[in-house]
């Protein structure tokens, strides 16, 4: 029994004891020497997993009594949340270590990140739900605040911890009220108690409560108040971070506990999701105009795109998650490739943040502006790039569930949001004679470049199965 | 036209939370404070004689740790108590949840040691 349950949770498990392992052998060894070598060795532990989870087991298992499930909607999840996290871990040690913050805990703090989000996506109960996502927040406000010598990490740390701990707050209370008028903790159990037309006005306010909790962790608007300030203030490669896998693992969890637990009263959900998602819109794309912190652009950028994710879940229908959880793939896919650009942007060895110094950045690195010009066209959502079937699979659910007036406020927000992605490519090009910049970086980060480059075209043709793993995923989760 | 009412009600409720938590938190400081300031209330209470400096000083950081530090530990008891009552009840499987949760801890514990946050100087 116990040993059926363990082998459920094994890829969990692993991590989990990798990471404590590595821990007590880098601090009773080498320490910060071993941080490079663990951050190769942590990625590599990663995409094994990230392998193992992909290819083992089918169909769909449940461990310790209905807590943890085990199906393709978490494995899907799981599988993008780790590879990404492999592969930004990875992209951003080089600049990590040539400013001198590269710790060994580092590597070890994402991996229990990512144990937290694994736990997320796979939770069936509001107590599994609230471990993984208190052990992936834990994690990431550390590193938020990994250079403790820098006002604005401290800051954005800080700013992260205690606006975090006032969404767990929120999410806790609802989670109790929940609990008090289902009388069951367990996803099985609370959806038989919710069904169409019979949910009680406490349970409402639980749900809405779970639902402001869970904004505040994919920072959809109005919970979105620390993504700027986090962003901008923590180390680049963990901002790259913070705009990949939690959010993945954040827009899982929304949808499970969606559709798991209130799978029968879509429209009492519903309405409030589509809110979030046109106010995430409309302010990502508005308030993105007036940046010219290119790591503040990027955090109002994720604001609207999560919007566009919601979308998916607000149709409420099994297309719907099929949607999100394409949109959240390539989303995440662009993101590593902006990242990888912004992390090479550097004057004099310093890194530098802001976007007037891309002007005429054409003229010097003409490969590398063509790769950023496809990444800004396919964030704008510009066709044929991939970026522009991610909006047009959400916006198509939308119109399926009925939902037009939603598509069409997408379709408006889009078009305000490409003006400051084109502004980006305008100063690459036509932009006037200013300060220099260097774009210095490894092969590694050139590759990463040109390969999401090359995806954003590439996906034109073939997605490489993404869509039908999609499918799948949201035929096991949406009943 | 109850029911269409009804329908939107998880819009209102979501309303207001949003709005009515931010309106409370600012409100309460100024509802609820009484404000009757003179001299004596302000100034730094000191057992009868005037303040010899500023109150706001700096405190070295490792107090701080060390309250941390031991938080963790205390929910650590917090958590083996309870356990330890029932411990005729608790299966093999919760012993051994138990042990495994002591060995994280400890753990966690060899690595602060070994990091040098119990060392005062």
């Amino acid at each position: 029994m116990i040993q059926a349950d363990l082998s459920v949770i094994l890829p969990e498990i692993f991590l989990a004891v990798y990471a404590m392992a590595a821990l007590l052998f880098a601090v009773y060894t080498g320490k910060d020497k071993l941080a490079k070598p663990l951050v190769y060795a942590t990625a590599l532990v990663m995409v094994v997993l990230a392998i193992y989870v992909g290819s083992s087991s089918t169909g769909t298992t449940e461990a310790f009594g209905g807590m943890f499930v085990n199906d393709a909607f978490a494995r899907f999840a799981k599988v993008v949340i780790l590879l990404s996290g492999a592969i930004v871990m990875v992209m951003g040690e080089d600049y990590m270590h040539r400013r001198g913050m590269l710790r060994f805990e580092y590597p070890i703090l994402i991996a229990l990140a990512s144990v937290g989000m694994m736990m997320m996506v796979s939770a069936g109960d509001l107590m599994s739900l609230y471990m993984g996502l208190e052990l992936q927040s834990l994690a990431l406000y550390v590193v938020a605040a990994m250079r403790r010598d820098s006002v604005k990490s401290t800051e954005a740390g800080l700013k992260y911890f205690v606006l975090g701990a006032l969404s767990s707050g929120l999410l806790l209370y609802g989670a109790s009220l929940v609990y008090g008028f289902a009388g069951t903790t367990k996803f099985a159990g609370i959806i038989t108690v919710a069904q169409h037309g019979e949910v009680s006005v406490g349970l409402l306010i639980g749900l809405v409560l779970l639902i402001s909790g869970l904004a505040f962790k994919v920072s959809a608007v109005p919970f979105h108040m620390w993504t700027p300030d986090v962003y901008e203030g923590a180390p680049t490669p963990v901002t790259a971070f913070f705009a990949t896998a939690p959010k993945v693992a954040a827009m899982g969890l929304f949808a499970r506990v969606m559709h798991d637990a209130f799978g029968h009263a879509v429209s009492d959900w519903s309405q409030v999701i589509a809110l979030l998602a046109v106010a995430s819109m409309f302010l990502g794309a508005v308030a993105a105009i007036g940046q010219r912190d290119i790591k503040r652009l990027m955090a109002y950028s994720s604001i609207a795109h999560m919007g566009y994710a919601l979308i998916g879940l607000a149709a409420g229908t099994e297309f719907g998650v099929e949607a999100m959880l394409v949109y959240m793939a390539i989303y995440v896919t662009m993101n590593i490739g902006t990242f990888a650009f912004i992390l090479m942007m550097e004057r004099d060895g310093k890194p530098i943040t802001d976007i007037n110094a891309l002007n005429q950045f054409s003229k010097k690195e003409p490969g590398k502006a063509l790769a950023m010009l496809v990444l800004l066209f396919s964030l704008a959502g510009v066709p044929p790039m991939l970026g522009f079937f991610g909006k047009f699979y959400v916006l198509r659910a939308a119109v399926d569930a009925n939902m037009t007036w939603l598509a069409v406020a997408g379709v408006v927000a889009s078009v305000i949001g490409a003006f400051y992605y084109l502004r980006i490519v305008f100063y690459m090009y036509f932009g006037k004679d200013g300060e220099e910049m260097q774009s210095r970086g490894s092969m590694l980060l050139n590759g990463l470049l040109a390969a999401s480059a090359i995806a954003m075209v590439a996906g034109t043709f073939t997605t490489l199965g993404i869509e039908n793993a999609a499918a799948s995923a949201a035929a096991t989760l949406v009943h | 036209m109850e029911e269409m009412l009804r329908e939107y009600l998880p819009i209102l409720v979501f309303l207001a939370v949003a709005a009515g938590l931010g309106i409370v938190l600012i409100l309460a400081a100024v509802v609820l404070a009484v404000r009757n300031p003179d001299p004596e209330k302000v100034s730094a209470y000191e057992c009868g004689f005037n303040a010899f400096d500023d109150a706001r000083m700096k405190f070295d950081v490792r107090f701080y740790l060390v309250s941390i530090l031991f938080i963790i530990f205390d929910l650590e008891i917090a958590m083996l108590f309870p356990w330890a009552v029932a411990f005729k009840d608790v299966s093999m499987v919760g012993f051994w949840s138990m042990m495994v949760f002591l060995g994280v801890l400890t753990i966690g514990f060899a690595y602060e040691w070994k990091k040098g946050a119990l060392e005062w100087e």
